[in-house]
């Protein structure tokens, strides 16, 4: 069974054809790799995908329906979530504000009036929110401003407020740029965990070959807004196209 | 973390201690000395106080959680006082009924207003509100003078139903509650001093203490966390399955409610209501009044109302034969060139020093007369520390609530 399937998608900005014509199945509960150079329009698909941007051509459809049309935080409200490539967090509120405020969101819906309830007061989303720091090792840094974080901080902080939602869609757009390896080796198990204990399918754009590996169950190899080809790691890691285009570059 | 914890039960109450002995405390000059003109106790302008602290405590709502800056506050302050005079003249000089329409008449305009000026942000959405606060105020100034009275401004006359009350004879009545007129005052004279509690401040005071223990819980609820995640990134909320519209225009219309319950008082302390209430000067005095306390912070907003009132009430009463008083000991040369030098800034000058302080906190402290007041702290906090006091180091380790 596919939950999403991407059908003849096309974006154009100005001249450019940042995507040609996409077409993607993805599994339910898979992982999902989308691997290209830079430039290849990876961040654009998923731009597609969550309502920041409307494609030119095409369809996206989420679970049977389409996502086309729909805001962005309604899209969410389906149940897909996203780490953004730069990361997009609260800056100026606490680490597990951070991940309290996705938490109300899952539970409340997209606008509640709760003026008159205290935060503190709501034991289940502050636990939740402890907890979600606690799996992504940031307990000891709840009270910090978010801002004040490093880049790979951020990003666990990001994963956190999306994993918090439940989402039963993923989209991670390098979720491990600008951490050390120490730190993507965690997240990598992190997520892995995460698959374990519950169903989520994961769309992942990443440069490190290494978390690609470790994670994907497919791989989308694109270029130019293109799909080359689609395939499992193993029969990827030896497809000529893909040396040629992609891994052959890297080694340079 | 944030929760209506014991910090914020302390401020709530210090602030009631202020408001309950703000006749004495502001007066602290015996009636008889030259310095009783500095004295801010007396009813007018201790209601004033309160009252413009509402306005502000409202506007921080939307400015200091959100940062949307409405610059067309005015209006629904002026609203709520059109709506209050009204009442008086149909239904009673009784404040409750005035009170509770300005407060709903503040909400639905607010909401009228809000809802165009919300579809867009930054500087549009406050030439928008600016858009809208003058053009109410022309209205009212022109237009609508069957509801307003135009240039004259909306009074109460001997000829109105007020169908509740028995019928005013000889002269125009003045505003109660339940029967306690605002306007009574009692006066208590302390050897050479006198302090005057009068019933309408005391009335708005504790209105004041409702409606800031009010923003403490919106401070510290999900709400109020909302509201704070719109002024951080709107983006992320959107992603995140929020919709950011509806909780701009809640908080919108809550502050609006709040400058018409402003309204309503101060009719409700002086029966008259003019189209000046609602002119663009009126709303960018309650921007000041926020930055200048500290935008965002919870007592921020009051402190700055007071501050402004008070220079615009107190210091502008300075001019030259009280200047000539005060440097008369020095040499008559000195003292006239002292005279000439301080005279632009005081009296009809007073804009002059409150424009140049706001200049000075903008810059220097950013979080306005709060941070300063934490910087304050800071520094006495830390010699404290030095001097091996060990209830100020324990303070130190706690974290941040
Ligand atoms: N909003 C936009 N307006 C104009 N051009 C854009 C926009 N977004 C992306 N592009 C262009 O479209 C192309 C594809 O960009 P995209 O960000 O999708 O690449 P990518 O595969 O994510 O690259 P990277 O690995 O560097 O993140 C690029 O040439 C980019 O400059
Ligand atoms: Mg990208």
């Amino acid at each position: 069974m596919s939950i999403l399937e991407v059908k003849n998608v096309g974006k154009r900005f100005g001249g450019l054809q940042a995507l040609g014509d996409v077409n993607l199945s993805i599994a339910e509960n898979s992982c999902h790799a989308i691997i290209g150079p830079n430039g290849a329009g990876k961040s654009t698909l998923l731009n597609c995908l969550i309502g920041k941007l409307i494609p030119d051509t095409g369809s996206v459809m989420f679970d049977g329906q389409s996502v086309l049309g729909r805001k962005p935080h309604e899209i969410n409200q389906m149940g897909i979530s996203r780490v953004f490539q730069t990361p997009e967090i609260f800056a100026d509120l606490s680490v597990w504000e951070n991940v309290m405020i996705p938490i109300f969101a899952k539970r409340d819906g997209s606008f509640r009036m709760h003026a008159f309830e205290s935060v503190a007061r709501e034991r289940k989303v502050v636990d939740g929110a402890m907890q979600m720091l606690d799996d992504v090792n940031m307990a000891d840094k709840r009270d910090l401003l978010a801002g004040s974080l490093s880049r790979g901080d951020k990003r666990r902080l990001e994963m956190a407020m999306c994993l918090s939602q439940n989402p039963r869609l993923l989209l991670l757009d390098e979720p491990t740029a600008g951490m050390a390896r120490a730190d993507t080796n965690n997240t990598i198990e992190l997520l892995r965990e995460i698959r374990t204990k519950r169903d989520i399918t994961m769309v992942i754009i990443e440069h490190d070959m290494h978390v690609v590996f470790s994670l994907a169950d497919r791989i989308t190899v694109l270029a130019q807004g293109t799909p080359l080809v689609e395939d499992t790691p193993d029969r990827i890691k030896g497809h000529p196209k893909v040396q040629e285009a992609y891994l052959g570059e890297a080694a340079h | 973390m944030q929760s209506f914890g014991r910090k914020d039960t302390i401020l709530l109450i210090v602030v009631a201690l202020l408001v309950l002995l703000a006749p004495v405390i502001l007066n602290p000059f015996p009636q008889a000395s030259s310095l009783a003109q500095f004295n801010a106790g007396y009813p007018d302008l201790m209601q004033r106080f309160v009252i413009f602290g509402i306005f502000a405590i409202g506007f921080n709502i939307l400015f200091g959680l959100t940062g949307y800056l409405s610059f067309g506050h005015a209006a629904f302050l002026g609203a709520g006082s059109y709506a209050a005079v009204w009442m008086f003249k149909l239904l009673s000089m009784n404040v409750i009924p005035a009170i509770v329409l300005a407060v709903v008449v503040g909400g639905l305009f607010a909401a009228l207003i809000g809802y165009v000026s919300l579809r867009r942000s930054g500087i549009y959405f406050s030439i928008l509100t600016l858009a809208f606060a003058q053009m109410s105020f022309a209205l009212a100034y022109s237009v609508l003078t069957p509801l307003t009275n135009g240039e004259t401004g909306l009074q109460l006359s001997l000829s109105d139903p007020r169908i509740f009350d028995p019928a005013a004879t000889g002269s125009l009545p003045t505003t109660n509650l339940f029967g306690i007129d605002m306007r009574a005052t009692t006066t208590i004279f302390a050897g050479p001093w006198e302090f005057q509690l009068n019933a309408g401040y005391y009335m708005s005071g504790l209105i004041m203490l409702v409606a800031f223990w009010l923003s403490i819980r919106i401070f510290r609820s999900p709400f109020g966390m909302m509201l704070r995640a719109v002024k951080s990134n709107q983006q992320r909320m959107s992603y995140t399955g929020l919709s950011t519209r509806p909780y701009t225009l809640a908080a919108f219309v809550i502050s609006g409610m709040y400058a018409g319950l402003a309204g309503g008082l101060l009719a409700a302390m002086d029966p008259l209501a003019g189209a000046e209430r609602m002119q663009w000067t009126a709303s960018g005095e309650v921007v000041l009044m926020t930055i200048l306390g500290g935008a965002g912070s919870l007592i921020g907003p009051v402190l700055g109302a007071g501050f402004i009132k008070y220079f615009e009430n107190i210091f502008s009463k300075i001019n030259d034969s009280v200047l000539h008083t005060w440097f008369g000991a020095l040499p008559d040369g000195l003292e006239t060139a002292l005279v000439t030098l301080v005279h632009p800034f005081v009296g009809k000058g007073w804009h002059l020093t409150l424009g140049l302080l706001f200049m000075l906190v903008v810059i220097f402290l950013p979080g306005g007369l709060v941070e300063g007041g934490r910087r304050i702290r800071g520094v006495v906090g830390r010699r404290n520390r030095k001097a091996g006091d060990p209830e100020a180091r324990a303070a130190s380790k706690q974290p941040a609530e």
